[in-house]
């Protein structure tokens, strides 16, 4: 009976998830389904915790682990700040995978002597990617939080070393298939798995890290649900699956804009493609002060905002919102572009506009938006430069070539904040820079959109209102 | 595991894996980051797990194991949950409708 009610109970948690995914397709339903989620997993602690098995000092080591687990938590919950947001994720991504590497290793300790060749392939399978996704979360973390460099670090014969250690792995848990009484393999599988997590990440930049960030949610989706096999447990396996299939959606979402393959994404290493650019047939740069470019976005009745990485390194997003308002209250229309690769990881921008207080409703995607652009009088770019890039159009050449972008070339006046001529991510040189309709304005972009602000809004008052 | 038993659990991780594909497709873009850090939290459902394997404290290390896993995975379950919220608390419309900016133009 006990058993039965347990399952029941696992059910309804299941629903509850389905749920709160379901009612995450809008931002008004969007609460209720954390709610459904949170109601999903109480009940799937409460019928775990009538498990028969669970010993009376059981219950005390549980209350222990899981007072240590929210002490962790609720503060990385609600201290992180917007800005950090992707190591946020990717970190969180690290202590699952970590979880269900270990409970998979904890699985094999104790059942190795009668567990079936198909569940061992599956516990193989499923802590090679448990331990893979932490050390690669944890790196990417590592990159995203600056500590580790965020270039691309590559070697001669990469591809070829990563092939052969994730080969040797592979051919552990194939061992262990045969014979999973070779307990002294299982470290080296968990040796090899955490290693190449590492070397996978290593020559992966900055600007790839949306992909991977939902690659590596996709990973640890299925090692979840690889473990539910595992574990005979079906609520594991619908978790698992459904945050295996949102992770894959993400990352496929993520390689078509930026028109690339999975394969190129992780072994492509993109930044280091040197592309000898005699593309750019340099020509005049020119430049504006903030009071000129003021001037002009007043006088306009659409401006498109295109936001970049760029802003959220300046954290200018609370000036670009400033900006918003004030030519609002000139009467300007004002609306914000949103390339899927903005940033680093899917959804970034509108995270942070969002805490800047931008109405959602003024952030359009890509597809929306770009039909609009040649009836924009002006478009301002804030940290965002390869999005942009008209070559993604029309230079075969370019390594962005085919890469959807935003049309922000076919605006009257393009004008782009920019700490200086460097190129982008990419390396790529910009043309819409050299552009006759572009003009530039360099400095810091919190500045530069605050001295806007002070334009804008200042001239106003001196109108006399 | 028998047979049967993992043939049952294949149909109902393919037929989740369709489920969450037509459910996952219909977020929009603008709420890709919450999904993330919602779905991570969906996922360390591992918890469940981790807790039979400290809770039945069968040998010293699997209990070690458990305790280790239990703490991970709540961290996740309850930094997970807490952050999607305070994401979602910041999207909010814009409070007067387009009409009035207009008004603003003519005044």
């Amino acid at each position: 009976m006990r058993e039965h009610l347990i399952e029941v109970g696992y059910l309804l948690a299941a629903v509850g998830f389905v749920l709160s995914l379901k009612w995450m397709s809008s931002p008004p339903t969007a609460r209720r389904g954390i709610l459904a989620g949170e109601i999903g997993f109480g009940i799937a602690i409460a019928a775990t915790l009538a498990k028969p098995e669970i010993t009376g000092e059981g219950y005390i080591w549980i209350a222990a682990a899981l007072l240590i687990g929210s002490a962790i938590g609720v503060p990385l919950g609600l201290l992180v700040p917007m800005t950090a947001m992707p190591q946020r994720i990717a970190l969180s991504h690290a202590f699952g995978a970590l979880a269900a590497g270990v409970v998979g290793t904890a699985e094999y300790y104790l059942r190795s002597e009668e567990i079936s060749r198909f569940t061992m392939g599956v516990l193989g399978a499923e802590v090679l990617l448990g331990f893979l996704v932490f050390t690669g979360s944890l790196m990417a973390a590592g990159k995203l939080h600056e500590i580790l460099p965020q270039r691309p670090l590559t070697y001669r014969g990469q591809n070829v070393a990563n092939f052969a250690l994730l080969g040797a792995a592979v051919g552990i848990v194939i061992v262990l298939v045969l014979d999973p009484g070779l307990a002294y393999l299982f470290p080296v599988l968990i040796a090899l798995a955490l290693v190449f997590g590492v070397l996978l990440i290593i020559p992966i930049g900055g600007a790839d890290m949306p992909t991977v960030i939902a690659l590596l949610n996709s990973y640890a989706g299925l090692s979840a649900a690889a473990l539910g096999f595992v574990l005979d447990n079906r609520l594991l396996i619908v978790a698992g699956a459904l945050d295996g299939t949102s992770g894959l959606i993400l990352s496929i979402i993520m390689c078509r804009a930026m028109n690339r393959s999975f394969t190129n994404v992780l072994f492509g290493a993109f930044g280091q493609l040197q592309h000898t650019a005699e593309t750019a047939e340099v020509g005049q740069i020119r430049s504006a002060s903030p009071d000129e470019a003021a001037e002009i976005m007043k006088a306009a009745r659409l401006v498109i905002v295109v936001p970049g990485y760029g802003m959220a390194v300046a954290q200018a997003q609370h000036k670009v919102r400033e900006l918003a308002d004030a030519l609002l209250a000139e009467g300007v229309d004002v609306r914000f572009a949103i390339h899927p690769v903005a940033g680093r990881m899917p959804g970034h921008m509108n995270v942070l506009l969002a805490e800047a207080n931008v109405p959602y409703d003024r952030l359009f995607d890509m597809d929306e938006i770009n039909g609009e652009f040649p009836q924009a009088d002006v478009v301002l770019v804030v940290g965002a430069n390869d999005v942009v890039n008209p070559a993604a159009r029309h230079d075969r050449g370019s390594p962005i070539y085919g890469m959807p972008i935003l049309e922000a070339d076919k605006a009257q006046c393009v004008m782009v904040i920019k700490r200086s001529m460097r190129a982008g991510f990419a390396g790529i040189e910009n043309e819409l820079f050299y552009n006759p309709k572009t003009v530039m304005i360099f400095g810091d972009a919190k500045e530069v959109v605050g001295d806007l602000v002070a334009e804008v809004s200042g001239a106003t008052a001196s109108l006399g209102h | 595991m028998t047979t049967e038993a993992i043939i049952t659990s294949l149909f109902i991780f393919a037929l989740a894996g369709m489920l969450g594909l037509e459910v996952i497709r219909r977020v929009p873009k603008l709420l890709h980051t919450p999904l993330m850090a919602l779905t991570n939290a969906l996922s360390a459902i591992a918890l469940v797990g981790s807790l039979v394997i400290l809770g039945a404290q069968e040998t010293r290390y699997a209990t070690i194991l458990g305790f280790l896993a239990v703490v991970a995975s709540t961290i996740n379950v309850v930094g997970g949950f807490l952050i999607t919220d305070k994401m979602l608390r910041m999207f909010r419309r814009r409070e007067r409708p387009r009409a009035s900016a207009e008004t603003e133009r003519g005044s």
